[in-house]
């Protein structure tokens, strides 16, 4: 009773403590998951990220375009092809009042890429992050590393203090058995200061009243309140009832619902994620196929017909309702490295070439293979390959769809258990083709071509990977680039089919930033 | 009495141990923890270690047997998703499954036992048949519809409740209760009534057919020879007797209540252990699953002991019956 009574003088010493309540503008948004959790190296993880991105910065960040701007470094230089200087940003102060400097940087790098950390993969180009003076940093890469910013831009700085104080200066290591004070707590330089984080309920930040930024700042917000709402149905209706301001992702079918309520609308813009079929098609066989001693995807006219017979208007149309965009490649058109070359697909549909081609390669008759498609990962994903199949079936090849969820599929597919598979790809960690082409195309050899098992492999695009991952050079790296991808497209080394929409739902005058790697950044959210 | 609750709970061990083991030997097949720990685009080698720190490449009954002997020493383990220990992580969900567990049960009984009652004594009567149908409706729609309409007339077209969340909660240090505040009891309302509704129609119709039985029976006859009062013979006589397999059902759906509050808590956004399962199972997050089927299989049978325990408060005729045979009837 002791403890209620308190909380409720807390309460209205907070009430009083706001100074005026008419400019006090508390945003309410809602997603389909939570953040994991709210130490930024506990995992690698696109919306943890980006929640905690509210509260805790990196040397560099994004801006509402996706261009890279800097954030506690002002300024850096090169000192070699290997050597990074960055010139941090003097005066900023963490939320507990203690200021930013170089030993937050060393402490903070020393952390995340500790042998135990689980976030290590984030910064596996860098060698070393080296202190100059207190407001000075060297990082050295192994190799040029032309998309270090991109990389660097995921490490939030945590205050070395704070971390002694709750003796979290060891990563969080999910083998211990122990929790971590990091887990549930934040601190940082950011625009936003974390009151409450209460899993799969809600989450509570306010404004900071002396971010660095404050001068510049887009945003007009004093309080936001998350929370996460899981089925689609319950998310629509909350916005639509008016218990929230803004919520993401909309449904396809409830878009017209969400506008045709007044007082709500869609906003909606072209995402990262670009999905495509892949294949085992450097296999000897194929397990799941009736052709048996070769494998049908070897041959180039197989490919060409299985891509021929896929009618994308009308899965654009009728599955996606119009909200997709079609794609020539398998990269989205905003992703660093991409060009007007790779626009346009490599052939029109046309199912009697697809016959023909057929025909022509030996199998007038068609085979079978089966497709492994996740259920519960991309937008409509199993309406997709249901409706492929159903395409496919007309030039009579007999693709059998074996759907399954995402923490079944995506381990099916990587150990090479899939002869053809869907997959969707984003490259959010790094906003560039490198990691696309390391990724999807390259060969498989255990590290590189993780989603490419027996797949694509073509010695010269190997080759041009590690070229374009080291060139420091724009103009030579996008001719790579260029010449990377125009391989992979006409030796259709897997179908692209299409980029998502993100499609976010407002309350009228709420004014976003809809970034393409469907991050919410607060700090361009302006209340009417 | 005393051996017949021992041995219930040493059964109640052996059970849970099977649903351990069961659970465990299904794991695997719901998928890769290791895809929700690690990014997309992390190495072979860096899941490979993972794996290995996490104890996951061992064979099923090694990590069972692990797990067992944890268990056994209070240590629940560590959630992979959230990386909170699982007995924090349920014992911060419990309040809000088992208060909206209570309110469903409070409807189901308040409102289902009455209108039994009434439908039972005014069998013709044209409320009686509107109601019959209705708890049809009630006993076949699926919870998640439900749901979904309560929150679309009451949220979208009335705006008077919330459409999900607890609303504000007082917390009492080892418990959060919405109990305390107006938005909290508002937030009660909707998963309530969509959790409790089957049970409600389900005992409404049980109380009905049981009233009907009683009352052509020939001591109820005597009674009102004997010029006993309605009342008295409807609520003294009648409903007394009805009251055993009322207990038994409304007991065991009280276990599938906690069990299956996972629809309603899902579509609410009900931060209970329904949903906190629901997520593991998304996740493969074995600690939570392993813990909340073991606490799940727990729960029925400490139920289903109550009740037996009950039927000795209602019913004279078992006391003696287990008298005579020495306590083992059970």
């Amino acid at each position: 009773m002791k403890r209620l009574a308190l909380a409720c003088a807390a309460a209205a010493v907070a009430m009083i403590g706001v100074s005026d309540p008419a400019a006090a503008k508390t945003f309410r948004w809602a997603y389909q998951g939570d953040a994991a959790e709210m130490d930024p190296q506990a995992r690698r993880e696109t919306f943890t990220d980006a929640v905690i991105a509210n509260v805790m910065e990196g040397l560099v960040r994004y801006d509402e375009n996706l261009k890279i701007e800097p954030e506690l470094a002002t300024r850096w230089e090169l000192l070699s092809p290997t050597v990074w200087r960055f010139y941090l940003r003097e005066g900023v102060k963490f939320h507990n009042g203690n200021p930013f400097n170089a030993d937050d940087v060393i402490t903070t790098y020393k952390r995340g890429t500790d042998e135990r950390s689980p976030w290590k993969g984030a910064l596996i180009a860098v060698k070393d992050i080296r202190k100059v003076d207190d407001f000075t940093v060297d990082v050295e890469t192994h190799a040029p590393y032309p998309t270090l910013l991109s990389d660097l831009s995921n490490m939030m700085m945590f205050d070395q203090e704070w971390l002694v104080e709750h003796n979290a200066l060891d990563p969080v290591d999910p083998g211990k058995g122990e929790e971590g004070y990091t887990i549930r707590h934040a601190m940082g330089t950011g625009p936003f200061i974390l009151e409450s984080y209460r899993p799969d309920d809600q989450t509570i930040m306010v404004v900071n009243p002396d971010w660095w930024d404050n001068a510049n700042k887009k945003h007009n917000l004093t309080k936001v309140i998350f929370r996460p709402i899981k089925s689609a149905a319950t998310r629509v209706a909350a916005l639509i009832s008016g218990e929230l301001d803004m919520m993401y992702p909309v449904p396809l079918q409830d878009i017209g619902r969400i506008n045709n309520t007044a007082g709500y609308e869609v906003l909606e813009a072209p995402a990262l994620r670009t999905l495509f079929f892949g294949w085992r098609m450097s296999a000897d066989e194929l397990p799941s196929s009736n052709v048996k001693g070769k494998n049908p995807l070897s041959d180039l006219r197989v490919r060409q017909a299985m891509f021929q017979a896929l009618d994308m208007d009308t899965i654009k149309a009728k599955v996606m309702r119009g909200h997709s965009e079609i794609v020539g490649v398998i990269m989205s058109r905003f992703l660093g490295g991409y060009h007007s070359s790779m626009d346009g697909r490599v052939l029109s549909y046309d199912p009697e070439a697809a016959k023909k081609l057929l025909a022509e390669a030996g199998y007038p008759d068609g085979f079978e293979v089966e497709l492994v498609c996740p259920n519960d990962r991309y937008i409509n994903d199993e309406a997709i390959c249901v409706a492929a199949v159903g395409m496919w079936a007309k030039v009579g090849v007999k693709v059998k769809l074996n759907s399954m969820p995402k923490a079944k599929w995506s381990p099916t597919l990587r150990q090479g258990n899939a002869d053809m598979f869907l997959l969707g790809w984003a490259a959010s960690t790094t906003l560039d083709a490198h990691n696309v082409l390391i990724n999807l195309a390259h060969s498989w050899d255990g590290k590189k071509g993780v989603y490419n098992p027996q797949g694509y492999s073509n010695n010269r695009l190997d080759e041009l990977t590690e070229l374009i991952g080291k060139e420091t050079n724009p103009e030579q790296r996008q001719l790579y680039i260029n010449e990377a991808f125009k391989l992979h497209k006409e030796e259709i080394g897997a179908i692209p089919l299409h980029s998502q929409t993100l499609v976010w739902g407002v309350r009228n005058g709420v004014k976003v930033a809809q970034p393409a790697n469907n991050v919410l950044m607060l700090r361009y959210v302006q209340m009417p | 009495m005393i051996a017949f609750v021992l041995r219930r709970l040493f059964q109640a061990l052996l059970v849970m141990l099977a649903v351990g083991m069961v659970a465990f030997a299904l794991f695997r097949y719901v998928g890769d923890p290791i895809e929700s720990m690690a990014a997309e685009d992390d190495t072979a080698e860096f899941r490979q270690e993972l794996a290995e720190r996490l104890g996951l490449d061992d064979p099923a009954i090694v990590q069972f047997g692990r797990y067992i002997l944890n268990c056994l020493r209070g240590d629940l383990g560590i959630s992979y998703r959230n990386k909170r220990p699982v007995a924090e992580l349920i014992a911060d969900r419990l309040p809000a499954t088992l208060e909206l567990v209570l309110c469903a049960s409070i409807v189901a009984l308040v409102i289902g036992i009455p209108l039994g009652v009434y439908t039972g004594l005014h069998r013709n009567t044209v409320t009686s048949e509107v109601l019959q149908a209705v708890s049809l409706f009630g006993i076949s729609m699926p919870t998640f519809l439900t749901g979904i309409i309560l929150i679309l007339i009451f949220s979208v077209f009335l705006n008077v409740l919330p459409s999900f969340g607890r609303g504000e909660v007082v917390d009492l240090g080892w418990w959060t209760t919405g109990f305390l505040t107006v938005s909290g009891l508002k937030a009660l309302i909707l998963p309530s009534i969509t959790l409790g509704l089957f049970q409600m129609t389900l005992l409404m119709r049980l109380v009905r057919t049981e009233m009907l039985e009683v009352l052509r029976t020939d001591y109820i006859k005597f009674a009102r020879a004997r010029g006993l009062t309605d009342r008295s013979i409807n609520f003294g006589h009648a409903l007394k007797n009805t009251l055993v397999p009322v207990i038994t059902v409304a007991g065991m759906k009280l276990g599938s209540l906690i069990a299956f509050a996972i629809i309603t808590e899902t579509v609410f956004q009900w931060p209970g252990m329904g949903f906190l399962f629901i997520q593991a199972v998304h996740n493969v997050d074995i600690p939570v699953m392993g813990a909340y089927l073991m606490m799940i299989a727990l729960i029925f049978v400490i139920i289903n002991l109550i009740v037996d325990l009950l039927y000795y408060a209602v019913d004279p005729r078992l006391r003696i019956d287990r008298a005579v045979a020495g306590g083992y009837t059970s």
